[in-house]
């Protein structure tokens, strides 16, 4: 089976393997979709410029490029959520016109969107059928639904409950709702927005190996995407987007991970790497046996110990929802521990205020930049300061001191090269690699002495990516304690001078990056290693180190 | 390039409530002409009215000023993230607070007794607004649920101290009954500025009152806090900024502005707490917030346009003899259309669907502006 970050995750059971091949004769209507020559302008910007593509039933074919590439207004001009300058879609060689998502469904177009189109409270049958006129008049017919929505997770292997309340669910599981929801509505041809940006590896997994099993029953897929893994390890086919233009199409047989990167960026990617030694500096962050609960009650962190020393980066491995946001809301401050304790730089700073954490030296890069990193509403300007407004230069007394303001914003802004039309733009018109250019900004100017970088890169095309990695190094080797949290192994491994495994709210392993390997950590993500380990081991684990 | 863009959003904004103006009066026409009276005639008072003579003038302004001053709170707190729907207890708290100082000590000059008339308002308005805030900060109770369940708390107890503890002597020696409270100390009067006229000088206080809202709001790093709470509480939050206590500060602020509104209208207008002082104007404060986009300054044009609208209202309904309550159910159209307007703002994509073919360029600057918003 397939292999993620050079990792094979336990595979689950798949008794709708064989089915899907048997049943791949249905009688599905789209035997090849075509773009061509597809031109979509916004004021001031060429997103597409004469564009073809072509994907036939029964293949995956990827759509590659860097954020902002047009990748994405290139899929909403087939779903019809855009309607192209010129150029023409044809569905089995005959021209159509889609003018918006209605049409597309009904020629058997449906897509998955990168942020999900659910309703929390209503359960996944509820959400399937949303929209669809029932069976039986004004009255629903969910438990009909509900069988064909079994019918479907079977066939496809989309393990999910249709009972459940969709706010119960995993993310995982939430986009396996969004692909039956396609599926429901009669999608041949289904585009995939970045779906793995989202996922833990071993979600991926699982998803790439769904879309497979889609593909040989006769359906067409298009997945939107920027990991290269991912094109190399499920498609048929390449398309290269570049700055709105097409690139090439390649087989994916013909092409490899450097070729593909090279005809996506337009030149040789340079790989961000830890080169100097470990250094041994003085604990900066210690946390001693926390416990902490989650949302939902049960201890989300069951004693979890650990440090960070000056100028090293510790990199947590582990697979998302063994305690990594919980974790990183204590250190920051915004979750209270139920035991243990957290000490910076010495001083203990037990369910402390986040302003607290902020003061003694705290910088902190969240998980979900758009929500806890900046105020959306507000200016770049404004966002800059949402840290330090409070103090000169930015404010005297109460008042704010614009001045001082701006040129602090204008100075970040150069130094961060952060790509904005002016300082009073809104937060939220940035692109997402900017937005965490700014975050960056805001959070290393303060020169802090520990840094919290939660999936620093996640969702950040390439050049942003090397941007965020760079600059940790560059923080590192000014002296700070670094806590990196990711899903990519290979980021933790190239950047972290230790790597940490967290399962299940515990760190069951530290190690010097260089005495172990990637299969090692994997396997100990995945939970092995902890039958011959009880939960007085774990914490021994840290103390040896 | 930027300074027209802004030009032309604020432009389609004005735009589009006069259009949501005119469709209310569209159909508030229909409903005049059921009545039976004839819409134009109806509607020539209801326009003309507020610009007959000084007296129209001037009681449009009249109106405007609790209308402003409630909306300054309204627009402080909504930007803060709570919603305000306590205006009315808040005025009638504020009122009869500040009465209650003011007859206490009649023979106080009026340096010391107006200050402390109106501290005092602003002070019992800011706690039964607060508390609302405390509430919801504390014990996570929905702060519309509260503040309107504190407006009935409030609006009978003024009832209950303006027909007993608080009556006027007189009412009681003539055995009239009327629930309202003696005359405040003439001293502390707000001066009535045209002759003939009710209009004070209240109206110049809240417009005052207006610019050192929005100075407070985006140029201290208390309003910074405010607002940073309301419009990313997620984000404040992990910035350090506690976003519960700014939370109760708005409220307490909004609250505040409430009963300063209440206490102006008894000092400016009616000289002595009635039944049925705040009239309304708690809940118009919050459509005077919400057409004055939720802005400070913006708040002050609207004010002053709903006061026009309510007594040109009146003047409609004295003009063609129409039932009060189509004035009312007129006046309640005018709030639907206008909020519901804002959701062309929120949501842009409604004019694509609608301009989809008619109109590529609108199309293409909509659909940039969607799209960035999304990354």
């Amino acid at each position: 089976m397939l292999k993620i970050h050079g990792i094979s995750f336990e595979q689950k059971q798949d008794p709708g393997r064989c089915r899907i091949t048997m049943e791949s004769q249905e009688g599905l209507r789209i035997k090849d979709v075509k773009m061509q020559g597809i031109v979509k302008t916004f004021p001031g910007v060429l997103a597409n410029d004469h564009v073809d593509i072509d994907v036939h039933a029964g293949e995956i074919l990827a759509l590659l490029g860097e954020n902002g590439a047009g990748k994405t207004t290139l899929m909403k001009v087939l779903y019809g959520l855009y309607r192209p300058d010129s150029g023409e879609i044809l569905i089995n060689d005959e021209p159509v016109s889609i003018s918006s998502p209605r049409d597309a469904i009904d020629l058997g177009i449906g897509m998955v969107h990168q942020h999900f189109m659910l309703v929390p409270s209503l359960t996944v049958t509820e959400n399937v059928v949303l929209g669809l006129r029932s069976s039986r008049g004004p009255l629903l017919d969910l438990e009909s639904a509900a069988k064909r929505i079994e019918e479907l997770a079977s066939r496809y292997s989309l393990a999910v409950d249709p009972y459940s309340p969709v706010w119960q669910l995993s993310i995982g599981e939430q986009q396996r709702v969004e692909i039956i929801k396609a599926l429901y509505r009669g999608a041949e041809l289904l585009i995939m927005d970045e779906p793995t940006a989202v996922l833990t590896p071993q979600e991926a997994d699982e998803l790439i190996r769904v879309m497979r099993g889609m593909a040989d029953s006769g359906r067409a897929i298009i997945l939107i995407t920027h990991k290269l893994h991912e094109v190399m390890a499920v498609s048929d086919r390449v398309t290269v987007l570049r700055n709105g233009r097409l690139v090439d199409t390649v087989l994916t047989k013909d092409a490899n991970e450097k070729l593909l990167a090279q005809m996506m960026v337009g030149r040789d990617i340079p790989q961000t790497l830890r080169t100097d030694e470990t250094s041994q500096g003085d604990p900066v962050l210690v946390l001693d046996d926390v416990w902490a609960d989650s949302d939902k009650g049960p201890p989300a962190l069951r004693g979890l110990s650990l440090e960070v020393r000056e100028g090293e980066i510790l990199g947590i491995a582990g697979v998302s929802g063994n305690g990594q946001r919980e974790m990183a809301e204590v250190i920051a401050g915004l979750r209270k521990i139920s035991s243990g304790s957290v000490r910076l730089k010495g001083e203990d700073m037990t369910n402390s205020t986040p302003a607290k954490m902020i003061q003694a030296g705290l910088g902190y890069i969240p998980e979900d930049r758009i929500v806890d990193g900046i105020v959306q509403s507000f200016s770049v300007e404004e966002n800059l300061i949402l840290k330090d407004h409070h103090k000169p230069p930015f404010s005297h007394g109460i008042f704010l001191q614009k001045d001082a303001i701006s040129e602090f914003a204008k100075e970040m802004v150069e130094i961060y090269d952060i790509r904005t039309p002016s300082i009073d733009t809104q937060a939220s018109h940035l692109s997402g690699g900017n937005i965490q250019r700014l975050i960056l900004a805001r959070d290393i100017s303060r020169n802090p002495a520990c840094l919290l970088a939660c999936y620093p890169s996640r969702g950040l095309d390439i050049a942003a990516t090397e941007y965020v990695r760079k600059k940790l190094l560059d923080v590192r080797a000014a002296g700070c304690a670094i806590i990196l949290i990711s899903e990519e192994l290979e980021e933790i491994f190239n950047l972290s001078d230790r790597v940490a495994v967290l399962y299940e709210g515990q760190i069951v392993k530290v190690a010097d990056v260089d005495d172990v390997t990637l299969d090692e950590i994997g396997l100990l993500m995945a939970g092995a290693g902890l039958t011959e380990t009880d939960d007085g081991n774990s914490r021994e684990l840290v103390d040896m180190i | 390039m930027k300074k027209s863009n802004r030009l032309v959003q604020s432009l389609s904004q004005v735009a589009l409530l006069a259009g949501a103006l005119l469709l209310a009066l569209l159909v508030g026409a229909i409903l005049i002409a059921i009545a039976g009276a004839n819409p134009l005639v109806a509607y020539k008072s209801m326009f003309l009215g507020p610009f007959s003579g000084k007296f129209g003038m001037t009681e449009s302004l009249v109106k405007a000023t609790p209308l402003l001053l409630v909306g300054l709170g309204v627009v402080t707190s909504f930007r803060s993230g709570i919603l305000n729907i306590g205006g009315e207890g808040q005025m009638v708290m504020g009122a009869i607070a500040g009465a209650a100082v003011a007859l206490a000590f009649p023979k106080w000059p009026a340096v010391i007794l107006l200050p402390l008339t109106l501290i005092v308002s602003v002070l019992a308005g800011a706690v039964w607004g607060g508390f609302a805030g405390w509430l919801k900060a504390k014990l996570g109770v929905n702060e519309i649920l509260s503040t309107v369940m504190l407006n009935s708390i409030a609006l009978q107890l003024c009832l209950y101290l303006i027909r007993g503890p608080m009556i006027d002597p007189e009412e009681i020696a003539y055995g009239t009954g009327t629930p309202q409270t003696a005359q405040l100390p003439r001293q502390i009067w707000m001066a009535r500025l045209v002759k003939g006229t009710r209009f004070h000088w209240g109206f110049f206080l809240a417009v005052a009152l207006a610019f050192v809202v929005f100075i407070f709001l985006w140029r201290t790093t208390i309003g910074y806090r405010m607002r940073a709470a309301g419009e990313g509480p997620d984000a404040a939050r992990a910035a350090g900024i506690n976003v519960e206590k700014y939370q109760i500060l708005a409220m307490a602020m909004a609250g505040g502005f409430a009963g300063l509104a209440g206490m102006v209208e008894v000092l400016g207008v009616h000289r002595r707490v009635l039944e049925g002082l705040s009239a309304g104007y708690g809940f118009s404060g919050i459509v005077v917030a919400l057409f004055g986009r939720l802005h400070p300054i913006g708040a002050i044009p609207a004010a002053i346009l709903f006061g026009m609208l309510t007594l040109g209202a009146d003047m409609m309904q004295r003009a063609v003899a129409i039932p009060a309550a189509i004035v009312m159910a007129i006046q309640g159209l005018v709030v639907l259309f206008v909020v519901g307007s804002d959701i062309f703002v929120r949501h842009p994509e409604i004019w694509r669907r609608w301009f989809r073919k008619k109109d590529p360029d609108t199309l293409g600057r909509l659909e940039a502006d969607s799209a960035g918003n999304r990354n």
